[in-house]
């Protein structure tokens, strides 16, 4: 699974060249809109008096195909749709601003990347539009700060698709999208015909041919599927640069599997790391507990939330949903088996930067509980994923070594493993 | 015997014969490729408006560096030493120019001239185009994303936020569409 291509997380003169594939992108936008007769602000306009629905079919068209190919892809194995930008949801600045957008749609004419179309083959009114589109841009970042919180807050939900608000499969959402989409371009020919005259006949009878093949298309997406967890697992790679004591000589960048990722230990961080990575102001370190509640109350490192396997699934997408590009995850169980499955689950998820605590709460323990009278070694071990001390009482994390003074341990020297790897994300939205 | 033809302007790059629009289906459906694309090498789709914005912060942060430094909004974009290009959606927007430009001049549609309806006189035509690329704007910024970044975008990849958004734009110029009636018919 290479799609999309990772050097395209963030555009920059460091990297010269995606400037130049992002400009072809929008070369080849820009020739099909204008192609489309989209300079035209009549054309635009007469979309809102039934007269031509050409917006409509070539949006509809538009997002149709691109939707089949791209969900058609991502069931192939060939595009990883948790690393594709989903425009995350603002219900109410996202509806209040549709609305306003309406308005200057009919009024002006057109919208931002049509004026552009519009504007370059010189139409006067193209360019008036982009000039008044400037002045509402500054219009915006000047009064932003008078409803800020509003329009950060209200009704943030994250990545949500429509596959989570109806609760289906995303090739039963394809399906139905195009034969809505399919319905709706029947329902504006006929409206051209009634209010136009237009000569039905006169259309071009392929047109009926690309029907039935994108429907053939999002039959296929629909018996394809998505991939399973499990399938994703393995199509997982985890970046990573290897040290030179890890690499040989120089650092090197590498795309790794999961399982090797595991058995090379790079994500194993030390009891030493993760206390010192709390401290890490640059990094938001969230910590899980997926032990029995009975040893979590018994004890837990201070700060580290109780979490089952069986909410992990739920957890992970919201994490995927709300994107943080430094929060760390830190996984733990007594020994490391219940982490490790935990951590399985999460990459396939496609959480990024998930971590395991080394030798688990017991390693912990072993290291700064070791002194601490009342924390007792049990008289038998069991398995990797018992508790392996006796406490008088369930303290939780009031014991001592649940939150380590700082001052006792300023200087502890570790290997540091904690690498960041960024996800593509836009602060500003999708559109910019 | 022979005539004199009448002298025509011979078609050169600039003035082509004008040919006619793509079929819609035809254009929508090579759009939907760009589109896919898009997505499939770089995870991102298409948009212009958050390119606007971020020219008109460009412009400010020249006269203003201090005021863009001081309000949270324009900081994420030109604070400090922060470049306001420096967004894949920059080169988007000047390609799309360049793209819209290089249609018009193969197809024989670069032209100064102003589309209006035919009840409206030019300058009240390009009054109206100001005041409405001004509501537009302010309305796709505070949308995170215009007819191309959400609707476009965020419909293909079924984000339900850009459903809304894409379904309050198309209600909203429905509703007005009445009351402007004299100005496009």
């Amino acid at each position: 699974m290479n799609f999309p291509l990772e050097s395209f997380n963030a555009v920059s003169a460091a990297n010269p060249w995606t400037y130049v594939v992002f400009g072809l992108i929008g070369f080849a936008f820009g020739f099909t809109l204008e192609m489309s007769g989209f300079g035209d602000s009549r054309k635009l306009a007469a979309q809102f008096y039934f007269t031509e629905l050409t917006v409509l079919k070539v949006m509809f068209t538009a997002i149709i195909v691109a939707m089949v190919l791209l969900f058609g892809a991502a069931g192939l194995g060939i595009l990883d749709f948790s690393q594709v930008w989903v425009n995350p949801t603002y219900l109410w600045p996202g509806i209040l601003g549709g609305l306003i957008m309406g308005v200057g749609f009919i009024v002006g004419g057109f919208c931002p990347t049509t004026s552009l179309a519009s504007a370059s083959t010189g139409k006067i009114d193209g360019m008036f539009f982009m000039a008044g589109g400037f002045f509402g841009a500054f219009l915006f970042g000047e009064t932003e700060k008078f409803f800020t919180e509003w329009y950060n807050h209200a009704g943030s939900l994250g990545r949500l698709t429509l596959m989570d608000v109806f609760n289906l499969p995303a090739g039963v959402i394809v399906l139905l999208v195009v034969l809505m989409a399919l319905f709706m371009f029947w329902g504006s020919e006929q409206l051209e015909r009634i209010n136009s005259k237009r000569d039905l006949n006169k259309e071009p009878k392929l047109r009926y041919a690309g029907a039935a093949a994108i429907a053939i298309l999002a039959v296929g997406v629909v018996v394809i599927g998505q991939p399973s967890l499990e399938t994703m697992y393995n199509r997982t790679l985890i970046n990573r640069t290897l040290t030179p004591e890890e690499a040989g000589l120089e650092p090197v960048k590498v795309q790794l599997s999961p399982s090797q990722v595991l058995a090379e230990r790079y994500v194993q961080i030390t009891p030493v790391e993760l206390y010192a990575s709390i401290y890490d102001n640059s990094l938001k370190v969230v910590m899980l507990d997926v032990r029995s509640e009975v040893d979590y109350n018994l004890y837990h490192i201070r700060g580290a939330e109780h979490i089952s396997i069986d909410e992990l699934t739920t957890y992970s997408k919201d994490l995927v949903a709300h994107y943080l590009p430094n929060r760390v995850i830190v996984l733990m169980s007594n020994g490391e088996t219940d982490a490790t499955q935990a951590w399985q689950l999460m990459v396939a998820s496609g959480v990024k930067n998930v971590y395991i605590l080394e030798g688990g709460v017991n390693n912990w323990i072993a290291f700064f509980g070791q002194d601490d009278p009342a924390i007792q070694p049990a008289s038998l071990t069991g398995t990797d994923e018992t508790l392996d001390y006796v406490f008088p009482v369930a303290l939780g994390d009031q014991y001592a070594s649940c939150d380590p003074n700082p001052q006792e341990y300023e200087e502890l020297e570790y290997e540091p493993k904690i690498q960041l790897e960024l996800r593509r994300d836009k602060s500003g939205g999708g559109c910019g | 015997m022979s005539t004199v033809a009448p002298s025509k302007p011979k078609p050169n790059f600039l003035h082509r014969p004008r040919k006619p629009y793509a079929h819609p289906y035809f254009g929508g459906a090579v759009l939907g490729v760009v589109l896919f694309l898009a997505f499939l090498i770089t995870g991102n789709g298409l948009g212009s408006s958050g390119a606007t914005s971020r020219i008109a912060v460009a412009v400010e942060d020249v006269f203003a560096p201090s005021h863009v430094d001081n309000t949270p909004y324009l900081l994420n974009m030109a604070g400090g030493d922060k470049n306001p290009f420096d967004d894949w959606i920059v080169p988007l927007f000047f390609g799309a120019l360049i793209g819209g430009f290089s249609s018009g001049a193969i197809h024989g549609r670069l032209k100064f001239e102003t589309t209006k309806g035919p009840n409206i006189s030019t300058r009240k035509r390009w009054l109206i185009a100001f005041i409405g690329g001004t509501i537009f704007l302010y309305g796709a910024r505070m949308a995170r994303g215009c007819t191309s970044g959400q609707a476009l975008s965020g419909g293909a990849t079924l984000s339900a936020g850009s459903w809304l958004v894409m379904l309050s734009i198309f209600a909203s110029a429905y509703a007005v569409a009445y009351f402007v009636r004299k100005w496009w018919n």
